[in-house]
């Protein structure tokens, strides 16, 4: 009975529901096993403190996964950053695309050679088009020469609805993966005043071939590719 | 959380502005704006719901629930809570995090890579 009161209460909780939902914790969490981070794990037991660079959702898990073990992690989400609305202009032909230089100068900001792993994760599939080339330019320089790069790239299987997940690592090859739904955020507007915008889920914006891969990492050393089960391609890149 | 009422807190309400060097021997809650830098060196920094800092910052402990642009330095813990939005560095003995949390920026346990870096 008590259950069935609490329901019909919640038709009555119309926008405390809906923040719950729009919130990104209430995500269903999903466990998946990753040969890329696999590979790489033979990196985290050195002695010498590793420079990594996260480039998803801020994870209090990737923080806590790296810090235990002596490694300084940056934390960057990139797709947050291209939803600044200031980016946005147009192109010699009045296409509507975004600032990549605006971008570059905002975020990525570090010395060139700086970081041993980069964890790009699903980045470059839900990044808009005008900011995918320029980004990957910039990870080649701040990367250290020998410096390895994971991406995720969804196979021409997945279809336009596939989620944007967010990444946390729980294992030396075990990710829990948690989508995006949607998030409120505060935003000052140009009267000063305070409203809360709602950012929807980021969509996929293309699907990767091999060749476009190869072509996305042409500048690095060598490229090596792991298969999925779940329309996944995974890829680890050396410079 | 509300604002906390302790005896032996400082506390800079949400109409308040200052700009400059702030420095104290007890522990400060901001939940308005800061601009310049703050040193508490043996004590806690608490940046508000509301706050908005915009500094360096030096302190024993910080705790943040609003936003804090600006290298973080604490001798002993930084506490991030889900309603923060951090950008800038953090060099920390401890660190907690809370899901939710926005980071942009370096995190560096102190005597951890101390240590590793002694090996």
């Amino acid at each position: 009975m008590a259950s069935v009161t609490q329901n019909f209460m919640k038709l009555f909780r119309g926008s405390s529901g809906a923040s719950e939902a729009a919130s990104p914790h209430a995500a269903e969490k999903l466990t998946r096993r990753s040969s890329g981070l696999g590979e790489l794990s033979r990196l985290w037991d050195v002695d010498t403190p590793l420079c990594v660079l996260d480039l998803g959702s801020t994870s209090p898990a990737n923080i806590r996964f790296f810090t235990e073990r002596s490694h300084k992690i940056y934390s960057e989400d990139l797709l947050v950053a291209s939803t600044e609305p200031s980016l946005v202009t147009k192109d010699e032909d009045g296409k509507v695309v975004l600032d990549s230089r605006k971008f570059l100068a905002d975020n990525l900001v570090y010395p060139a050679a700086h970081f041993d792993v980069v964890l790009c994760w699903n980045l470059p599939d839900y990044l808009d088009e005008s900011l995918v080339r320029p980004v990957m330019g910039r990870l080649w320089s701040v990367l250290k020469p020998g410096g390895m790069l994971l991406a995720f790239f969804h196979t021409k299987d997945a279809g336009p609805d596939s989620p944007c997940y967010r990444f946390h690592i729980i294992g030396k090859d075990t990710l829990e993966m948690q989508k995006i739904v949607m998030r409120r955020e505060a935003r000052r507007g140009p009267t000063g005043a305070i409203h809360t915008a709602i950012i929807d889920a980021f969509r996929l914006q293309r699907v990767f071939n091999n060749r476009h891969i190869e072509t996305l990492f042409r500048d690095f050393a060598s490229i090596k590719f792991f298969l999925a089960r779940d329309n996944v391609r995974e890829v680890l890149v050396v410079r | 959380m509300s604002a906390p009422l302790s005896g032996d807190l400082a506390q800079i309400g949400k109409s308040v502005v200052i700009k400059g060097e702030l420095s104290g021997s007890e522990d400060l809650y901001v939940d308005g704006q800061v601009e310049g830098s703050i040193a508490l060196k043996n004590f806690i920094l608490t940046v508000g719901p509301n706050g908005q800092v915009k500094a360096s910052v030096e302190a024993k402990g910080i705790v943040v629930q609003g936003k804090l642009e600006g290298n973080v330095q604490a001798s002993d813990r930084v506490e991030l809570r889900k309603s923060a939005i951090v950008t800038g560095d953090i060099s920390t003995l401890r660190i907690s995090i809370e899901e939710g949390a926005y980071l942009k920026g370096k995190v560096d346990i102190q005597g951890k890579s101390e240590k590793a870096a002694g090996k």
